[in-house]
């Protein structure tokens, strides 16, 4: 009885220990929801050219990528928005030393149902019905129908960036927030679900989640403005009014294993990846 | 020997007890030590009866009644649908049905409990959240009602089998008495057996309930979220847990929003402590 619990148990810290050790080639990248797709490509195709290599990718949010490289648990946080200076303060206490590489733009797409006939918004209606002062589909020349405001939780880069650049119109003084009753969604896939089943709702996320379920809406930056489409070449110029690069951020400059990804998702192959997964490349 | 290897186990066991109770106390320390820091920055009374969460504007507005007010709707939702229902099973479970019936029944409600409640939840999305829109023409079919069913469900295996297991032992002469008398079955159900059952009845709603507070996963994929006062069952509300939930990876330690999640969990053990609390009082009363 004894001597078998004791070959478990040395079969046990064998094995793990074996995962321990394993440990030294394996990276593990955490963040950003909107960008979880596409690290988890770049990943793939990593590791189908470098084997022996292990690099895991997960989501969570911008929020929970940074706090976690803050606090040391992952090697690569993908991040949607910029890191807050507080958060390199608490960061650079704990000896960690974030580093900011741009790897992609995205184009955040504002979408309603297919059966919507609201199809173009300019930047004051969007912060109007995001914020809760426009309620009623009726006010935008659609149906008479109550608007259901959809946003991501607060752990989002996503959330931030919207509120920053939309709600608050880059003001940092402004006090806008989201609308109270804006139902908070855990993830991208939830906003699609939720916009691809309900004619009333409204919704955000990065362009690569746009489907066949969902309708983009153009954006204007003024009421006289020209109406834009989230669509790669009107990121690329710029003409789109919200969209924002997406970071990697490293503890100190790259090294190792880590500088190779990070090398690897900016060369040719790897913003061909970009790309594929409906974002938009920063390199050519 | 046979006393050693008593003594031995007789030992194990009252560490095993103490260790908990150690563990429980080292728990709720944390987080006191953490929480309680929240106070130098909000008022408790602030906290407690603040109507916005916005926990990363600047300022941070770290009020919770909004929150409190969504998991007592959500949890008083699904204990309405699941007390009647899983007591009403557990007689038919423990009185009335045929041997065959009730061995497949309770083993429908054994797997009943053993489906994680990630899975209840993705299940809720998919059927029952359109299902509420449409019934009810809602604007969105994310409420707190369809947090509710969703709970009841998964509070019903723990209400089932501990209430069943309560009426199970009620001692049999007491029906047998009842019987003798000419009670009929449903009188000696109703006047007999309930009521001697009552404690454990009790016990099996309060853990129940207890169940249904703390559960997050479900809650937080079918409520909607929304931090807003509800003004109705139909509304999307934001429950305690699953703001923890949401919220912890974005709260970098040592931040505001850190400390106000773990004083949210103060919150949450408080109000388990009162349902427990509860639970014994009405225990002591009856005996």
């Amino acid at each position: 009885m004894f001597k078998r619990m004791i070959t478990i148990l040395t079969v046990f810290i064998f094995v793990s220990s074996a995962f321990a050790a394993s440990n030294k080639n394996s990276i593990q990248i955490k963040g950003s929801d909107t960008m979880v797709n596409l690290g988890q490509a770049w990943a793939e195709k990593y590791m189908e050219k470098n084997p022996g290599d292990f690099v895991a990718v997960t989501g969570g949010g911008s929020g929970t990528g940074l706090s976690s490289l803050i606090s040391g648990t992952c090697d690569i946080a993908m991040s949607s928005r910029n890191i807050k200076e507080k958060e390199v303060a608490i960061a650079q206490k704990k000896g960690i030393n974030p580093t900011e590489i741009k790897v992609a733009l995205d184009g955040l797409a504002v979408v309603v149902n297919p059966s919507n006939t609201v199809n173009k918004l300019t930047l004051d209606q969007l912060a109007g019905v995001f914020s809760g002062r426009i309620t009623n589909w009726k006010e935008l020349g659609g149906r008479d129908k109550k608007i259901v405001v959809l946003s991501r939780e607060v752990n989002s880069g996503t959330h931030v960036y919207f509120k920053e650049h939309v709600l608050r119109k880059n003001d940092p003084e402004s006090k806008e927030e989201f609308s109270s009753s804006a139902l908070m969604l855990s993830s991208s896939q939830a906003i699609a679900d939720e916009v691809a089943g309900n004619p009333d709702a409204i919704g955000y996320y990065g362009m690569g989640y746009i489907s066949k379920k969902q309708v983009p809406v153009a954006i204007a930056k003024d009421a006289g403005g020209e109406y834009v489409e989230p669509v790669i070449e009107n990121v690329l110029n710029g003409k789109y009014p919200i969209s924002r690069p997406l970071f990697l951020y490293t503890n100190g400059v790259p090294s190792g294993l880590v500088k190779k990804f990070v090398d690897y998702s900016l060369s040719a192959e790897g913003q061909a990846i970009v790309l594929a997964t409906d974002f938009v490349p920063v390199k050519k | 020997m046979r006393k050693t290897k008593e003594f031995i186990i007789e030992k194990l066991i009252l560490v095993c007890g103490l260790a908990s109770i150690f563990f429980v106390v080292l728990i709720f320390l944390f987080l006191l030590k953490e929480g309680l820091a929240l106070f130098n920055i909000v008022g408790p009374l602030k906290f407690l009866f603040g109507k916005s969460w916005y926990p990363i504007s600047e300022p941070p507005q770290l009020g919770i009644l909004p929150l409190i007010l969504g998991s007592l709707l959500v949890t008083f939702g699904a204990a309405i649908i699941s007390i009647p229902i899983g007591i009403g099973c557990a007689i038919y479970i423990a009185e009335i049905a045929p041997l065959k019936i009730k061995e497949v029944l309770k083993a429908g409600i054994e797997l009943l409990a053993a489906i994680p409640s990630v899975v209840l939840g993705f299940i809720g999305i998919v059927t029952l959240v359109p299902l509420v829109k449409n019934v009810f023409h809602l604007p969105t079919g994310l409420t707190a009602l369809s947090g509710s069913i969703m709970l009841a469900f998964m509070a019903m295996p723990t209400i089932v089998s501990i209430a069943e297991d309560a009426l199970y032992s009620v001692p049999k002469n007491y029906k047998e008495g009842a019987f003798a008398l000419g009670a009929t079955h449903w009188q000696t159900i109703w006047r007999v057996m309930l009521p001697a059952a009552s404690s454990g009845i009790v016990a099996a709603v309060m853990l129940g309930i207890g169940r249904v507070i703390g559960e997050t996963m479900a809650v937080m994929m079918i409520t909607g979220n929304a931090a807003v006062i509800p003004n109705s069952i139909l509304a999307p509300v934001r429950t305690l847990t699953a703001t923890i939930a949401a919220e912890m990876g974005e709260a970098v330690v040592g931040s505001e929003h850190y400390f106000a999640l773990f004083a949210i969990g103060i919150v949450l053990f408080v109000i388990s402590f009162a349902i427990n609390a509860t639970a014994d009082l009405f225990l002591h009363k009856r005996q």
